[in-house]
């Protein structure tokens, strides 16, 4: 292996590792795929697949923020979820718009652009009794302006929000309990029927692409599919150069002592800020591929308790493992989405039956205890052996 | 006074009523070694942690170098850069990174995220490290887990930080406490040596350490101070027997 990427490669094979089994496994879906298989991958199942990858791309942003930098944020999903809202609004547009010029077309008295614009306009936002654009649609029609709010509106947000409690220096539970409060007033926000996003309808539709109505969903959630599986590569490998560098070590150092990393000239606040907002856009693009393929998001993904759960995922995963915290999120996910599915038994005990659905986050709840008290070092913890002879 | 590199003049600090430093001043030369003593909580710590910006005076001036800059309302961060380095009382090393590692970071270097997220080690930085880790004994212990150091050995390191930094006045809280008598004994070289390319002040209880140390010593007491002068001459000032050494 050659060049400064293959060098560091080698240093830290975990990676070379992780990339491969990753490539395998899109490849074995790819082969089991309805779209370019024998089909025992159902078309569902790649979306399920597709989403957990996004989860596992968030996790890790999360380990870098939380896990390396020890900056608990019980916020992350805000940013998940902002960035799904961004690429959805021009989804939803586009969508609604093709129909609409499509039905006016076979009308008899051609439309005018007004009337068109109109009749968009109520189509998306009848449900809350609108049919004026808001104005944080004013881009909806331009794809690469929505594409780059995905980025820029949850990086902004994290910068402002970041700013204003580092240089206040609030740390610890109380700067947790600062995040929590912030995806909730963006939640109770987004709920209100006037904020614009459709309230608690949310956007939906969200995995017809534009101008691919003709296209089958088993393709589209294969592209998809591959979109999230190359992001959380990419975000592996980024998160694994930056712990890895010397910035690594004064990330690390601030977890472990902040104040003595000032003493040494370092200027914190601004590194927490840049891990802060870099994990926010890593959140962001994660949220912007994952709703597509859920196919609607509303204010309810946003609640503080889904960044709860993706603090839980990587503390069960393993912190400061980036991936400790991917199996965290795939495990994690994965089991919640088959217990909570419906798919797993019932056990009946005779005088009480046991249903999963009411029980699984009480059996989270015990497992995320247990490994607090008696796997520190989580799931991922258990490959360090490895890890430390390969990687001194 | 405008020979010195550092000139506190008249600061006061208290915490909820208590005065913990009292109308306080203090000057250093530059390539001066100074030894500061006085009993618990006559506010050597306190003093420290107002230069070094952690700590706000309520009054007075601190101020710094040539250019005579004040430091008050300068952050943490800007001071050190300014060339102040500290090391605490509890000696505090990243105990889960290796020597190298926390000696590097100490390097003076660029400090902005950007410059250390692309930061090459060259063989000019290597060398750095290699000569401090020499100077404070660690050579054979670069590699290992600062955290897995023996309590002297990771007060070695912390001094090491500190030299690498290159600054200019060096602020020492306690660097004997828990050593053994070897181990003070090569602490004292060490903090001499630095002495001779900058300003060191110590704060030490142990009074042999002082001796071995040969320098002017500050007496501290109730964030005032008692006394100044050559250790034989402070020893013998009878307010300072009276609160400090005749305990
Ligand atoms: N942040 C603080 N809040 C309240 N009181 C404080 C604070 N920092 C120091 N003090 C008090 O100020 C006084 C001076 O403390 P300081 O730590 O400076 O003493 P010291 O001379 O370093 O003592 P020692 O020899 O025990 O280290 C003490 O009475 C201490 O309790
Ligand atoms: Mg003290």
């Amino acid at each position: 292996m050659q060049g400064p990427l293959g060098k560091f490669m080698l240093k830290h094979p975990s990676t070379l590792v992780f990339l491969g089994l990753l490539s395998l496994f899109t490849i074995i879906v790819t082969i089991g795929s309805e779209a370019f298989g024998y089909g025992f991958v159902s078309t569902s199942f790649v979306k399920t697949l597709g989403k957990t990858l996004c989860f596992c791309l968030i996790a890790i942003a999360m380990d870098l923020v939380w896990g390396y930098c020890g900056i608990l944020s019980l916020g992350h999903f805000a940013f998940f979820g902002l960035g799904g809202y961004m690429i959805g609004m021009w989804l939803m547009y586009e969508r609604t718009r093709l129909i609409v010029v499509n039905a006016a077309e076979n009308a008899q008295i051609p439309m005018t652009h007004q009337e068109i614009q109109d009749a968009i306009g109520t189509q998306i936002f009848g449900v809350v009794g609108g049919s004026d654009f808001p104005l944080v649609w004013a881009f909806s029609h331009l794809f690469w302006v929505q594409l780059a709010l995905v980025v820029l509106v949850p990086g902004i947000l994290a910068l402002i929000f970041g700013w204003l409690a580092f240089r206040s220096r609030v740390t610890g539970v109380y700067l947790s309990i600062l995040t929590q409060a912030m995806t909730l007033a963006l939640a109770l926000y987004l709920f209100q029927n006037d904020s614009g996003l459709r309230g608690n309808n949310g956007l939906s539709g969200l995995q017809n692409l534009p101008g691919l109505e003709s296209t089958d969903q088993s393709l589209i959630s294969m592209w998809f599919f591959w979109a999230s599986a190359f992001a959380l590569g990419l975000g592996y490998l980024l998160v694994k150069l930056i712990v890895e560098s010397k910035l690594g070590n004064v990330v690390r150092a601030i977890r472990d002592d902040e104040a003595r990393v000032r003493f040494l000239g370092y200027n914190v606040e601004v590194y927490k800020l840049f891990i802060f907002t870099l994990t926010a856009v890593i959140a962001a693009i994660a949220g912007a591929l994952y709703y597509p393929q859920a196919g609607i998001i509303n204010p309810a993904e946003i609640a503080p308790i889904a960044s709860i759960y993706l603090a839980v995922w990587v503390a069960i995963g393993g912190r400061g493992r980036i991936y400790g915290a991917v199996i965290g999120a795939a495990v994690v996910s994965l089991l919640s989405s088959w217990f909570t599915g419906g798919q797993a038994p019932d056990i009946s005990l005779g005088f009480y039956t046991i249903k999963w659905v009411d029980w699984w986050l009480v059996l989270l709840g015990i497992s995320f205890v247990i490994v607090t008290l008696y796997v520190p070092k989580g799931i991922g913890g258990l490959f360090d052996k490895f890890t430390k002879g390969a990687e001194q | 006074m405008s020979g010195a590199l550092l000139e506190v003049d008249g600061i006061s600090v208290s915490f909820d009523g208590f005065k913990a430093i009292n109308n306080l001043s203090f000057n250093i030369d530059s390539g001066e070694l100074r030894a500061i003593i006085g009993p618990n909580g006559a506010g050597k710590t306190t003093f420290m942690d107002i230069i070094t910006g952690k700590t706000r005076p309520d009054s007075g001036k601190v101020i710094w170098g040539e250019e005579n800059v004040s430091l008050i309302k300068k952050s943490e961060s800007d001071i050190a850069n300014m060339g102040i380095g500290r090391k605490f009382q509890k000696p505090t090393v990243f105990e889960d990174q290796t020597t190298r590692d926390n000696l590097t970071m100490a390097l003076k270097n660029k400090r902005k995220p950007w410059a250390v997220l692309f930061y090459h080690s060259n063989a000019d930085d290597r060398a750095k490290v290699d000569d401090i880790a020499d100077e404070i004994g660690l050579s054979d212990h670069l590699d290992r887990r600062a955290g897995d150091l023996s309590h002297g050995q990771k007060q070695w390191l912390e001094i090491g930080m500190l030299l690498a930094q290159e600054p200019r006045l060096l602020l020492v809280d306690e660097p004997a406490a828990g050593m053994t008598v070897d181990e003070r004994n090569h602490t004292v070289t060490l903090l001499r040596r630095a002495a001779e390319t900058r300003a060191v002040v110590v704060v030490e209880h142990d009074m042999e350490f002082i001796r071995n140390l040969d320098c002017k010593v500050t007496v501290l007491h109730e964030g005032s101070v008692l006394a100044e002068g050559s250790l034989d001459h402070v020893t013998q000032n009878q307010d300072v027997i009276d609160v400090y050494l005749g305990r």
